[in-house]
């Protein structure tokens, strides 16, 4: 193996040997839109990776925004996390507007 | 055409009038610089440019260096192509000869193109690529935008749309000049020595002729001797950047403009029409 | 569309820890849930997936070639815009494909030195040439077309970043069926000559497109394994037959006839039976001598190489800036 560190999303980090380094791209298709992941680039400074990913990822669609991020800057939640992370948001029905009986036909709610 | 002399007794066979041949005047033909019709002329050589880059550009499909430069160098190849086939059918509409961009493109010989030299030269290596593709964005956006504001509405168009990728290209390509010249000590030398050699190439990308003036005056040209010296500032800002010295001027090749291209275009276009002109007035 | 041909080797005996593990891990697949490069897999899924990622990447990688050995030829501006926007999505998806694979901790270089050095495998309808302009609309036709057919079922592959590099490919590879057979039906109605070009090509590109499905089902030892962890959901002959039924009313269509003589339609089960596929031709191609598997190699490796020093001067352009890349 090459690579000398796995970055938070699991890939590898570093290219001694001439690939260059990981960037991780996110495209906003569309203003108002959030950003989403479309994957990874190689390049070696943020302009250039703000380039490749332009070519590499906004070729069709209407895509209004690009961000970068170095592979290795990502911090992302561990697997093993999940159930103390996420399951208590996940069991408070209170937060969600079925919870609530309302008499019917009241309008605005 | 108004050499006096003529050779032996001529009298013409419908009666009184010579058949106007006189031996030492210079006819029209493909390379004697004379135009029949300017604006034609003038859009052959912003097509010829965009054609002929685009297709040097397109040869290194599947050979760059890294697979994001790949990506890169097709963008720029089908931006100019697309250009150039708008302009084209342009041309072909000024012309009024019922020429597609097709004719024009695959059924013209060598020296009915109007490319400057500088395009037709063989890509090299990467830093002979890149390098003379700056030297020419750098121009390109100069002429484009000045091309967005003629009074030809068409031509207008497409420069506006053009301009948007021009921008683009020149980002790219000043930004790998940079890389290559502030690099290691072989990319510097290799970025040196493909500037000092494209160097003299781009003297022709400045000299204006009276086709130029006729298609200016039309609406439809611009001007490129006006763009010298913006040019030379922003070549001159990123060469510092790039550690690059500028190369003295000197000796400068010409030609293409009016038809009088170097070997290499010959050569390109052998290839690049050879299955067109095999199956005439087929389509594909 | 990977060659499948070694036997799979007996599962290695786990702890009890492990066999809990791997039952959790198959359910979660059951469940039709998505594994992510986080999540716990068996070693051997991992192995697969590489494998199976990594040849892919390396198909579309090589697959530029040689299509790209016509773009400087190719007869008309828009036919040479369409190649060159074709070929340029190929090298995209190879790239997409290996950033997918680096998220299962293996770099692209380490993946480019295996292809280089023929360690790897890729596609074999790759190794053969393009004679004539003909051989590009057929490629798309029936090459991309075999290729949307395997990519389909793999937009719901279990592996997250592989699936989800698919959805984004499959996208892509519509436009390229299409404009192949464009070209194919253009040329099939166009001048004697133009017919007799695209038939030709026709001849020469069915059997080894068949091929691309790999090997049949009871000589591919890795199909129920790959079925079961969701990375293949149709087996090979599945997936062949679905395009043999596509394809033939398509060549139909344009007056173009396939180069099988078995080829006859079976009322009762609906579809179009075909003649043996030669497999020795198939594995004289993938062991590496297929008419131009040196040359594929020797082109990507040209490439690479005349290419270090141009990656080093990026590397050093950037290291004298201490710009801040991967922590």
């Amino acid at each position: 193996m090459t690579k000398d560190t796995v970055s938070a999303t699991g890939g590898a980090t570093t290219a001694a040997e001439t690939q260059w380094d990981l960037w991780e791209v996110f495209t906003q298709e569309g203003e108002g839109a959030p950003h989403e992941h479309a994957g990874s680039v190689h390049a070696t400074t943020p302009e250039h990776a703000m380039q490749n990913a332009r070519d590499v990822y906004a070729r069709r669609g209407k895509i209004v925004s690009l961000w970068v991020v170095p592979s290795g800057a990502i911090i992302a939640s561990a697997p093993s996390d999940s159930g103390p992370f996420f399951d208590p948001g996940n069991d408070k029905a209170y937060r969600h507007p079925q919870f609530y009986k309302t008499p019917r036909g009241v309008r605005g709610l | 055409m108004s050499r006096e002399s003529e050779m032996g007794n001529r009298e013409s066979s419908n009666g009184g009038s010579t058949d106007g041949w006189v031996p030492g005047a210079k006819p029209a033909t493909a390379t004697s610089g004379i135009a029949q019709n300017p604006v034609f002329e003038h859009l052959l050589r912003l097509a010829d440019d965009r054609l002929v880059l685009g297709h040097r550009l397109s040869e290194w499909c599947g050979h760059a260096p890294i697979l994001e430069e790949d990506i890169a160098l097709a963008n720029i190849a089908l931006d100019l192509i697309g250009q150039a086939s708008m302009l084209l059918k342009l041309a072909g509409e000024v012309e009024g000869k019922g020429r597609s961009e097709d004719a024009l493109a695959y059924f013209r010989d060598a020296i009915e193109f109007r490319n400057a030299q500088l395009v037709e030269l063989p890509n090299g290596d990467f830093a002979v690529t890149i390098v003379r593709q700056f030297l020419f964005d750098a121009w390109d956006v100069l002429v484009l935008e000045r091309l967005a504001a003629v009074s030809n509405e068409a031509l207008a168009g497409i420069a506006a749309k053009a301009l948007k990728e021009a921008r683009y290209h020149l980002r790219h390509t000043a930004e790998w000049v940079r890389m290559l010249g502030d690099g290691t000590a072989e990319s510097h030398a290799r970025a040196q020595r493909a500037l000092d050699d494209l160097w003299p190439y781009t003297a022709e990308l400045f000299l204006a002729d009276a086709v130029d003036a006729e298609a200016v005056a039309a609406g439809s040209g611009v001007d490129v001797e006006s763009f010298r010296s913006r040019w030379r500032q922003t070549v001159e800002q990123v060469l510092g950047e790039a550690t690059l010295a500028i190369p003295k001027d000197g000796f400068a090749p010409r030609g293409g403009r009016t038809g009088r291209h170097t070997e290499y275009l010959g050569r390109m276009l052998a290839d690049m029409q050879s299955l067109a002109r095999a199956h005439p007035g087929a389509a594909w | 569309m990977t060659d499948q041909k070694s036997p799979a080797p007996a599962p290695a005996a786990g702890t009890a820890d492990d066999a809990a593990r791997v039952a959790e891990f198959e359910a979660r697949i059951a469940r039709g849930e998505s594994i992510e490069p986080k999540d716990w897999m068996p070693e051997r899924y991992r192995k697969q997936l590489v494998r199976m990622m990594s040849q892919h990447a390396h198909s579309e990688i090589v697959g530029m070639l040689p299509e790209g050995n016509w773009i400087t030829r190719a007869p008309s501006l828009r036919r040479k815009m369409v190649l060159l926007a074709k070929v340029q999505d190929e090298a995209g998806h190879g790239l997409y494909i290996y950033c997918g694979t680096e998220t299962l901790g293996v770099g692209r270089e380490e993946l480019v030195d295996q292809l280089l050095t023929g360690k790897a495998k890729y596609s074999s309808i790759f190794n053969y040439p393009t004679l004539t302009w003909a051989d590009i609309g057929v490629i798309g036709w029936f090459v991309d077309g075999a290729a949307i057919v395997n990519q389909t079922m793999l937009a719901k592959a279990s592996f997250g970043p592989y699936a989800r590099a698919m959805v984004r490919i499959c996208k892509e590879e519509n436009f390229h069926k299409k404009q192949g057979y464009e070209s194919v039906a253009t040329l099939a109605n166009g001048t004697p000559e133009q017919h007799a070009m695209v038939q030709d090509a026709v001849n020469r590109w069915w059997w080894p497109s068949l091929m691309m499905f790999g090997p049949s089902d009871k000589d591919s030892p890795n199909s129920a394994e790959l079925i079961r962890w969701r990375v293949k959901r149709d087996t090979n002959d599945t997936l062949r037959q679905r395009f043999v039924d596509l394809t033939v009313p398509q060549a139909r269509a344009v007056n173009l006839t396939l180069p099988d003589p078995d080829l006859r339609f079976d009322e009762e089960s609906q579809q179009w039976e075909f003649g043996q596929i030669d497999w020795k031709e198939v594995y004289e191609v993938i062991s590496g001598n297929g008419p131009c598997n040196r040359e594929r190699l020797a082109a990507r490796r040209k490439a690479h190489e005349d290419g270090a020093w141009v990656r080093e001067a990026a590397e050093a352009y950037a290291a004298k800036r201490n710009v801040v890349s991967a922590a």
